[in-house]
């Protein structure tokens, strides 16, 4: 796809939270805070960095996105929608019996979902199966995933950061949405998982810190990653869970909640939606 | 008579399987050695992948290379496969239903020595519950190799129940493996056994004694517990007095737990469970253990037996 520029990127961006908003209030249930802390990272991901070809979704050399962090599955959906893998009107069907748009991601190539996630700390070591592939096959494709402070809580993320940089996988890079909180609270308060760049160094990886929210930065840290030879790049993303909606900024409750029809008219009037 | 253990047979064959079929790549979790993946591991070094100690790791890489469309044969002790890393192969591997089998060794009591801890008797249980997943036991070097080759061919998940146990063989090389369906290794008329994996000798030698004794016996090896041959369970039970199912598992949600479940549905009879009666192991050499266990054929014979009053 073609590459965007800061300022389209930023602009779609926009655009995608009040997509993201608009399946979540019709759902009446699933995660709100989440999506709208990790859609500039995906944003740059699907209409900047990655190449892929939304008329031909099985092309080998296509680079691969997982989505370590199941549960933002809102925000890939309106990137898959936006990119034309997803026909739009299916984005009403959101969570609903018989719909493609499960809860959680469920692998669909043809619609531009590569893994079925949802049970965090898993997509990091699939990831990276996928990067070996590539190296097994000598193919050029990347393949990126997002993870989440609350997924580096779980062991298995950080067995794969371990084969990661273990097996110098420098067609692999991960994001990481360091929104701060998790069902239950701030993550500070249940089980901190400070300080994780210094914990991906110790893994091998090459590591980033930037302002997640932040198109320039995002796309700086991607370019940089591209030059990265030796090491998995891993770029901690410090994001504002609910971004872009004053009332959901940063606010445990809507980790996992919908929007009231109150809420989502005030987001939709803060997004400029008509 | 050849005695080999079902892990050396299925690490010979796919180390030849790896000529035949290049998307082929093993992963293991430092167990090569014991599981034998070490022989694909020699000879296609740079298709062979050691996770270290990291099971859950092994399965979401398994499950990433299967994306790319590879052919992933992985393998450890079946206790950490099915136990520790049940939940990425079912997320990871089973939900998103691809190309990866496991191929676990040192199932049931096989580990001996080694004690409960690393013995597993409950993995028939908890990945036959898992949809669309095959589970596959099979009882000798021959039906091992066959089943490799199947899988080869074969695309989904599967589990293949391995053994660190030497068995003697108890097909002729001109057995057909094929999937779904049971086969008749000795057939009778009064007492029907079936049974699957390393013990399926010591069940034959049971039933030989039993019909020496005047009872005409049957043994069917159940290898493919899923799918089952739900058609030839229905047809022996049809035939058959008496019905034992013989396992090296927990009595509960093994082999014994998948006849009866087709039974109670189709053809309402009495089945005995021998098995493992609902306890851990323990360490011991694995002929003392199955012994104790009343696995081998003095043990078989004499359940046979106290059931059928003799």
């Amino acid at each position: 796809m073609k590459k965007r520029s800061v300022a389209e990127l930023e602009d779609l961006a926009c655009e995608l939270r009040i997509l993201i908003l608009k399946m979540v209030h019709h759902a009446q249930c699933g995660h709100t805070g989440g999506p709208l802390s990790c859609i500039d990272m995906l944003t740059a991901l699907y209409f900047y960095e990655m190449n892929h070809d939304p008329e031909n979704p099985h092309w080998e050399n296509r680079d691969r996105f997982v989505l370590s962090a199941g549960h933002t599955a809102p925000a890939l959906y309106a990137c898959l929608i936006k990119a034309g893998y997803i026909p739009k009107d299916e984005m009403w069907g959101l969570r609903k019996l018989g719909s493609k748009l499960q809860g959680h991601p469920k692998l669909n190539v043809d619609w531009g979902i590569e893994m079925s996630t949802g049970s965090l700390g898993q997509g990091m070591s699939i990831s990276n199966g996928m990067a070996m592939a590539a190296r097994l096959d000598g193919k050029s494709y990347r393949v990126y995933s997002l993870e989440s402070d609350g997924g580096a809580q779980e062991g298995m993320m950080w067995e794969g950061a371990m084969s990661a940089g273990y097996r110098h996988l420098d067609n692999r890079v991960a994001l990481l949405d360091y929104n701060g909180i998790q069902i239950d609270g701030f993550v500070k308060d249940i089980k901190d998982v400070a300080p994780l760049d210094k914990k991906f160094e110790a893994f091998n990886w090459h590591t980033l810190v930037i302002d997640g929210h932040d198109m320039s930065a995002i796309v700086a840290a991607l370019d940089e990653a591209r030059l990265v030879k030796g090491k998995p790049t891993a770029i901690i993303c410090k994001t504002i869970m609910g971004k872009g909606v004053s009332i959901f900024e940063n606010k445990p409750k809507y980790h996992g909640v919908a929007p009231t029809d109150d809420e989502f008219k005030i987001a939709m009037q803060e997004l400029g939606d008509q | 008579m050849t005695e080999i253990a079902t892990r050396d047979a299925y690490g010979k064959k796919l180390a030849t399987l790896g000529e035949i079929y290049p998307e082929i790549v093993v992963l293991d979790a430092d167990l090569s050695g014991s599981t034998k993946t070490e022989f694909f591991a020699k000879k296609f070094p740079q298709r062979f992948f050691n996770m270290g100690v990291a099971e859950q790791d092994l399965m979401g890489t398994a499950a990433g290379l299967a994306a790319c469309g590879k052919t992933v044969f992985v393998s450890t002790f079946a206790i950490f496969a099915t136990g520790r890393a049940w939940e990425p192969f079912r997320q990871s591997i089973a939900y998103p239903h691809l190309n990866v089998k496991i191929c676990a060794s040192h199932a049931g009591l096989s580990v001996g020595e080694d004690g409960a801890s690393h013995q597993t008797v409950e993995d028939i249980a908890i990945i036959r519950a898992i949809p669309f997943v095959k589970v596959l036991v099979p009882s000798d070097g021959i039906e091992t190799e066959q089943m490799v080759e199947f899988l080869a061919k074969d695309s989904g998940p599967c589990y293949l129940r391995l053994s660190r146990a030497k068995a003697p063989l108890v097909h002729e090389a001109s057995y057909q493996f094929q999937i779904g369906r049971g086969h008749i290794l000795k057939e009778g008329s009064t007492v029907c056994l079936f049974t699957a994996g390393f013990i399926t000798s010591q069940v034959l030698a049971a039933a030989l004694e039993l019909s020496n004794q005047g009872v005409s016996t049957t043994v069917v090896n159940m290898s493919s517990i899923k799918p089952l041959d739900s058609k030839l369970v229905v047809a022996m039970a049809e035939k058959h007095q008496y019905l034992f199912s013989i396992e090296e598992h927990s009595i509960i949600g093994g082999l014994g737990s998948a006849i009866a479940e087709t039974l109670v549905s189709s053809y309402p009879k009495k089945l005995v469970r021998l098995g493992i009666n609902d306890e851990f192991g323990q360490s011991g050499s694995y002929q003392a253990v199955i012994d104790h266990y009343g696995l081998s054929t003095r043990g078989i014979l004499e359940s046979l037996k106290k059931e059928l009053k003799l």
